[in-house]
């Protein structure tokens, strides 16, 4: 069995990877997505810690943060739709500021 | 005796229902509401009055308790009024003299468009000043002291619209304040070293708070009574309030709040009693007072102003009784005053209502001709003030020197000093009516053909004070003269004892045949004096003027107290308040403020520049947060 610490490298490895991507794309959909990667990253340590130490409890995390990454893509995705229409085609995130106070 | 309250009550009613609705009604039902409340508070008195010779000598002093008006702590202040021979004395002066002057002021106010306005303002006073010399404890009694204050401005500053009205009722209001401090603070201290308020209470326990106790209350309420009654030093606003209407210089500033100072000191004569330098410093400040308003009123050339300092004058002469511990004959003063005082000021009004408000001295002269009745009634009250046998003032003048005389401190030179203001007395009111009425009109055509005499109901009132100026005097005839039994008994002195108690207040003075032939040679004296300057030989004044430039000078200006009070008080206190309203509310209460508005401010602007607008900016925040703490989990606390 692979030790824990290669999966917490990889773990870390993907979140990096995807809170960079939040920072730095404008790209609402690729936001998105690199925030799909940072919850992933979390599952995959979660599963790796539940493995060795041989529990389930790990298991219904990752079921209930899969659900609710599901539903928030769905309203993420659904919202960006609605801007895109609204916008006509540019939906840079940094113009989308008529919230500011 | 609950009734009692009625006399309060129905005068304050009066005074509402005009103060509210009198705009709306005819004039003739506004007169009729507040002279019926007054003419009701006077019948009130008078059955008191009739109750109280009906009971005991020892059973005159009913407490009536409406209800308990304050309970906190140990403290306790009743809705309470005390009916004895000093109050019923008061209420009977205030509500008699106050319904003959509410007549008047039916004619005098007639074509005022503020009719209504000034007899609510009457009436309230009224109730006010039965409240003051009805109360039971001091409580009351300064709510009444305060309500009558407030009277006297409103009525001084009647004519709001006369800068020199509204200026004269803040410096009545002012000058009596500075007393009123010293009053209230009398207050407190007896609050405080007593434990209660009620009179009989604090009487009795008075002896037990120490001398020097006693005579900090007694010298506080003191201050409160130079005030209210215009003694000096604080007498300057007396002269000046004769700006409001002249019904309201004769009620308020000559027969009743003026003389509350003196009620006062009768009234706490067992506080001043453990205190007697402070009634010996009453004394000395009356004597000085009444000598020099008496001065002053030698040359004033305002026929209200001469009347003014004359009362500051009289007034003294009470405080010099009451001083001296002849409570009584300082009282006796106060009532025949009361009479012969307002009577002289209807009478200058009635002068001033012929000549369309024209009160110069200068400017008038054979009004005689004209103005009859005026002049009888005005003859009879100069010949009261003098102290003219068988006047009112007479008497009370008499039981006055008497009491003086047999002062335990420095009567002699008391008593000289009231027989020198008798003297000025009689000259400066026999000046006022050989000027105004004898000689020859000095005014221009027209008004002269305007004099005409004032109507009924002005005369009519004029005539009942002409009779109690005469008559009132009668109530205090001397047991005896020297050796000489005159009345037997002293019917004011032995009503008036039951209200103090026989300790304090001594016994009466017995007067001398050459006491009597000296106050009355003195009033003549002046009367000849007066008819020699201006009847018989006329140039006399114009050389004595000429011949002491200096002393006149000094006179007009009234010992230059005003212009000194001017320059020291009003301009020092001018420039404090300046001072204050630009630099230290400007600069420190506005600044303070402005500066923590200011310092919120920008300390808002600085933290919203954090807040950009871009998503990935707070996601950064919230993922150094999240490092920040991770690592802080991690590494520090292992």
């Amino acid at each position: 069995m692979l030790p824990v610490g290669y999966y917490i490298a990889l773990s870390a490895f993907i979140f990096v990877t995807g809170a960079v991507g939040v920072l730095v794309r404008r790209n609402p959909i690729i936001m998105l997505m690199c925030i799909e990667l940072m919850l992933n990253a979390g599952n995959l340590v979660l599963i790796a810690f539940s493995r060795q130490n041989a529990s389930m409890d790990g298991h219904v995390f990752v079921f209930i943060v899969i659900t609710a990454a599901a539903a928030e893509a769905a309203v993420g995705l659904g919202i960006i739709v609605a801007v895109f229409r609204q916008k006509s085609g540019d939906i840079d995130m940094d113009k989308l500021s008529e919230m500011k106070g | 005796m609950e009734y009692a309250w009625l006399a309060i009550g129905l005068p304050l009613l009066g005074s509402i229902i005009n103060g509210i609705f009198g705009r709306f009604l005819p004039k003739k039902v506004v007169g009729w509401v507040a002279c019926s409340a007054v003419g009701a508070s006077f019948i009130v008195s008078l059955l008191v009055f009739l109750k109280m010779l009906g009971l005991a000598e020892d059973g005159r002093h009913i407490v009536s308790t409406l209800y308990t008006w304050l309970d906190s702590g140990g403290f306790r202040a009743d809705m309470a009024i005390l009916i004895d021979a000093l109050s019923v004395t008061m209420m009977l002066v205030v509500t008699g003299v106050g319904l003959l002057i509410h007549i008047y002021s039916t004619g005098y106010m007639a074509d005022d468009e503020g009719f209504s306005r000034f007899f609510a303002y009457m009436n309230l006073f009224v109730g006010s000043m039965l409240l003051l010399v009805m109360a039971e404890n001091f409580v009351l009694l300064f709510v009444g002291w305060e309500l009558v204050g407030i009277c006297s401005y409103l009525l001084i500053s009647f004519w709001y619209e006369k800068p020199s009205a509204a200026a004269a009722g803040r410096k009545a209001f002012i000058t009596t304040r500075i007393g009123d401090v010293g009053f209230t603070l009398g207050v407190v201290l007896i609050v405080t070293t007593v434990g209660t308020a009620s009179y009989d209470a604090v009487f009795g326990r008075i002896i037990g708070v120490g001398s020097g106790t006693a005579a900090a209350i007694a010298l506080l309420l003191f201050a409160g009574a130079v005030g209210k009654s215009a003694q000096l030093p604080l007498h300057v606003w007396l002269p000046d309030a004769m700006e409001g209407p002249t019904p309201v210089s004769a009620l308020i500033h000559a027969a009743t709040m003026v003389t509350a100072g003196v009620y006062l000191i009768v009234r706490a004569a067992p506080i001043f009693a453990q205190a007697p330098w402070v009634l010996a410093l009453a004394a000395g400040i009356g004597a000085a007072t009444a000598l020099f308003a008496a001065t002053a009123a030698l040359v004033e050339n305002d026929i209200k102003r001469v009347l003014a300092y004359s009362t500051i004058s009289q007034i003294g002469l009470m405080f010099l009784a009451v001083g001296a511990g002849a409570f009584a004959a300082g009282m006796f003063h106060l009532v025949t005053h009361a009479f012969f005082k307002s009577l002289l000021f209807l009478g200058a009004g009635s002068v001033m209502h012929a000549l369309a408000g024209n009160t110069d001295l200068r400017k008038m002269g054979g009004l005689a001709k004209k103005m009859r009745a005026t002049y009888a009634v005005m003859v009879i009250g100069a010949l009261a003030m003098a102290g003219i046998f068988p006047l009112s003032g007479f008497f009370s003048k008499e039981a006055v020197f008497a009491g003086v005389f047999e002062a335990p401190f420095f009567g002699r030179v008391m008593y000289a000093a009231g027989m020198a203001v008798s003297v000025l007395t009689a000259f400066y009111i026999f000046r006022l009516i050989y000027k105004a009425f004898h000689g020859e009109a000095r005014m221009d055509e027209e008004s002269w053909q305007h004099v005409h005499e004032s109507p009924k109901s002005m005369i009519i009132p004029m005539l009942l004070l002409a009779l109690g100026a005469i008559c009132i005097g009668w109530i205090g005839l001397p047991s005896q003269i020297g050796e000489t039994a005159i009345a037997g008994r002293n019917v004011f002195e032995e009503f008036l004892r039951g209200s103090v108690s026989a300790a304090v207040f001594g016994h009466e003075a017995i007067s001398q045949w050459w006491m009597v032939a000296a106050a009355l040679g003195a009033g003549l004296l002046g009367i000849f004096a007066a008819w020699c300057c201006f009847v018989r030989f006329k140039g006399i004044t114009g050389v004595l003027v000429r011949k002491f430039a200096g002393v006149y000078a000094m006179l007009v200006s009234v010992f230059w107290i005003d212009w000194a009070y001017e320059r020291i008080f009003v301009r020092a206190g001018k420039a404090l308040a300046v001072f204050v309203a630009q630099k230290v509310d400007v600069g420190i209460i506005d600044g303070a403020v402005n500066g923590i508005a200011g310092c919120v401010g920008s300390v808002s602007v600085m933290l919203s520049r954090v807040q950009t607008g871009y998503m990935r900016s707070y996601a950064l925040a919230i993922l150094a947060g999240a490092v920040v703490v991770v690592g802080y989990a991690l590494f520090i606390l292992k």
